[in-house]
């Protein structure tokens, strides 16, 4: 982590409002929020906090109703929706609480599918693969479709996926939410070592302290304000 | 450049998965091929009764041969020519001849009455006296039983359409018509022409059964060559003597079998487009259901990079790939169970039945292949906007 940087992520005045009928709901209240390069911060907060709704709008699946947000130096809130794939697919890599795997593909092909938007050739396509998911240690299973691998795996491939594009930030939303503990930590470890050992930035929401306390960084959110931040 | 490459690498990727996941979902992809096969078999059913009786009727015809009528006449029924008037005829300039003169067969033409086959019901049939110069006018006629009849008896030949329809034109039978009796001497073959559905005989033993006197109907006549169809006519159309009008025999017949033909089209196209609206409906509902049930993977696809585009048109190409498989499956079933199967119908311009087989052509199966995509298109395009326009944030959570 480098603070003498300026912050790989910059949230700046931030609000969410959903419309529901005639009634507007203030998910998140002129939010402010700095992460810097090879951070690995944890969001916490109640549900209903605004903690996902924020990993939305960092990852560019989501606009502010208001305010700046700043990725690497780029306002992905003044770009446009093809923009904003785009950046997507170059920048960010999402690890999901529930794996969101294709169930038809098998964990090559899954991890393949974000290199099917970059310029890589197939073999490099395959090179790149079969180093991500050599770093979730995965290697031997890559020819398993998701319902012939555990959760832990499930979410290992899936981490794989979230970095085989090498990308600027990866963003976790309740990464070990359907995991068991033991797996969940392996998880966490895996998440831990990336951050620490590949210098990749990461947000990850969670409602676990325990999961938190892997992070370098905990910010607390409560109705859609940051009330409290600590190291961990 | 770079962005349609990329934009095409993710729309085949986008297609590629989609199709892979049907088997996943084959209760609901079957229920729309099923859907879009019903119609696409009715439409061609009922369309193929059209086709078929076109084609027999235009079949019957060749650029080589022509009709002359009385003028004013637009079919036989209502056309009358004396015997100078057939001579005249006879000797117009542009008539093919052989070593016996012109051929050139004055002719007459009665309805008789006999039963079907099939329900035992009354139809009209046409009885046809012909000049012996008949059968090298047409020149497609074969006897394939029996033989020809003897001029100046009461003996008719049938065609084999004629026979397979209608009771008691068996070779060898006797049929009473009117106040005579006639001996079925032959069956005959016309390529599937309209005289198929015919009864012929002499005409000079027609005209006094029906009290003709010494009158025809029409001249059919076969020419040197097409080209001389100009100089025919117009030595008819200007001779004083005359007051006829010569028609093109393709022309003819395919003028007699507008009326027809229209209204089943007509009827077809009626049955097709209600029942397209529920095949709609059923392909809609796939979709949907495909899309819904996908929702999570496809917001997965969509926050990995892939752009609403691609997810549209990866919709749309399963959506039709469903309905090319529906319409082929259609179009064979209708093939199988339609194609060749002989029926006959009255001809409301001849007011006599015309033998005729349901023709499946391969015109008829690629119009119901582009009805079939057209109704996965509709029903695909919905669900397709559905997918890409629901927020990502929405869809991820969605289970």
């Amino acid at each position: 982590m480098s603070e003498s940087q300026p912050p790989l992520v910059r949230v700046r005045g931030v609000d969410k409002v959903y419309h529901r009928g005639s009634e507007d709901i203030h998910v998140l209240l002129n939010l402010d929020l700095d992460v810097h390069p090879g951070e690995f911060l944890a969001l916490m907060g109640p549900s209903g906090s605004g903690k996902s709704t924020l990993l939305n709008l960092i990852g560019g699946l989501d606009r502010p109703s208001q305010g700046t947000i700043e990725i690497g130096g780029e306002r992905i809130d003044e770009i446009s929706s093809r923009q904003l794939a785009a950046w997507r697919a170059r920048h960010v890599g999402f690890v999901f609480q529930f794996y969101n795997l294709m169930p038809v593909m098998n964990a090559e092909r899954n991890v393949e599918l974000p290199l099917l938007l970059t310029h890589l050739n197939r073999g490099e396509r395959r090179q790149h693969v079969e180093t991500a998911l050599h770093v979730v240690g995965l290697a031997d299973r890559s020819r398993h479709h998701p319902r012939q691998l555990s959760g832990g795996e499930q979410q290992r491939v899936g981490i794989a996926r979230a970095i085989v594009t090498d990308p600027t930030l990866l963003l976790c939303d309740e990464p070990t939410g359907d995991l068991d503990r033991k797996s969940g930590d392996e998880i966490l470890g895996l998440l831990q070592a990336l951050n620490r050992e590949q210098g990749k930035t990461i947000i990850m929401v969670t409602h676990d302290p325990h999961a938190a306390q892997r992070a370098s960084r905990i910010v607390y959110l409560e109705k859609g304000q940051l009330v409290s931040e600590r190291p961990s | 450049m770079n962005g349609l490459i990329n934009w095409f690498v993710q729309v085949t990727s986008l297609t590629a998965f989609n199709l892979r996941t049907i088997p996943e979902r084959r209760g609901s992809a079957l229920s729309s091929v099923i859907g879009i096969a019903g119609v696409v078999l009715v439409l061609v059913g009922v369309l193929s009764v059209a086709s078929g009786f076109r084609r027999a009727m235009v079949s019957s015809g060749s650029p080589s041969e022509a009709i002359v009528l009385r003028s004013g006449s637009d079919s036989e029924m209502t056309s009358g020519l004396g015997r100078d008037e057939v001579r005249v005829i006879e000797d117009a300039p542009g008539i093919a001849r052989d070593a016996s003169g012109p051929l050139a067969s004055a002719e007459l033409f009665v309805i008789i009455n006999l039963p079907k086959r099939s329900t035992g019901t009354d139809a009209n049939v046409s009885l046809r006296g012909i000049s012996p110069a008949a059968y090298a006018v047409r020149g497609n006629v074969r006897i394939v039983a029996g033989r020809r009849f003897t001029p100046g008896r009461n003996e008719v030949i049938v065609g084999a359409a004629a026979a397979g329809q209608f009771a008691g034109l068996d070779l060898g039978q006797d049929i009473r018509i009117g106040q005579n009796d006639w001996h079925v001497v032959g069956i005959f073959t016309a390529n599937g022409d309209v005289s198929e559905s015919e009864i012929w005989t002499d005409a000079s033993v027609l005209q006094p059964a029906y009290h003709r006197g010494d009158t025809f109907q029409s001249v059919y006549v076969r020419l040197a060559s097409p080209g001389d169809f100009k100089a025919f006519k117009d030595s008819l159309t200007t001779n004083p003597q005359l007051n006829v009008t010569p028609v093109r025999l393709s022309d003819f017949y395919a003028e007699h079998s507008t009326v027809v033909t229209e209204f089943i089209q007509r009827i077809g196209v009626v049955i097709a487009l209600l029942m397209a609206l529920g095949a709609l409906f059923g392909a809609l509902n796939t979709m949907y259901s495909a899309v819904a049930a996908r929702t999570r993977e496809i917001a997965t696809l969509r926050a990995l990079g892939f752009g609403s585009g691609p997810v549209i048109v990866s919709v749309l190409v399963e959506s039709l790939a469903l309905a090319l498989v529906g319409g082929v499956v259609g179009g064979v079933a209708a093939y199988l169970a339609f194609n060749g199967h002989k029926t006959s119908t009255i001809n409301w311009q001849t007011f006599s039945q015309v033998a005729f087989s349901f023709a499946v052509t391969p015109g008829l199966l690629a119009r119901a292949i582009v009805f079939a995509m057209t109704i996965g298109l509709v029903g695909g395009l919905f669900p397709a906007l559905r997918a890409a326009r629901t927020p990502i944030a929405t869809a991820l959570r969605e289970v």
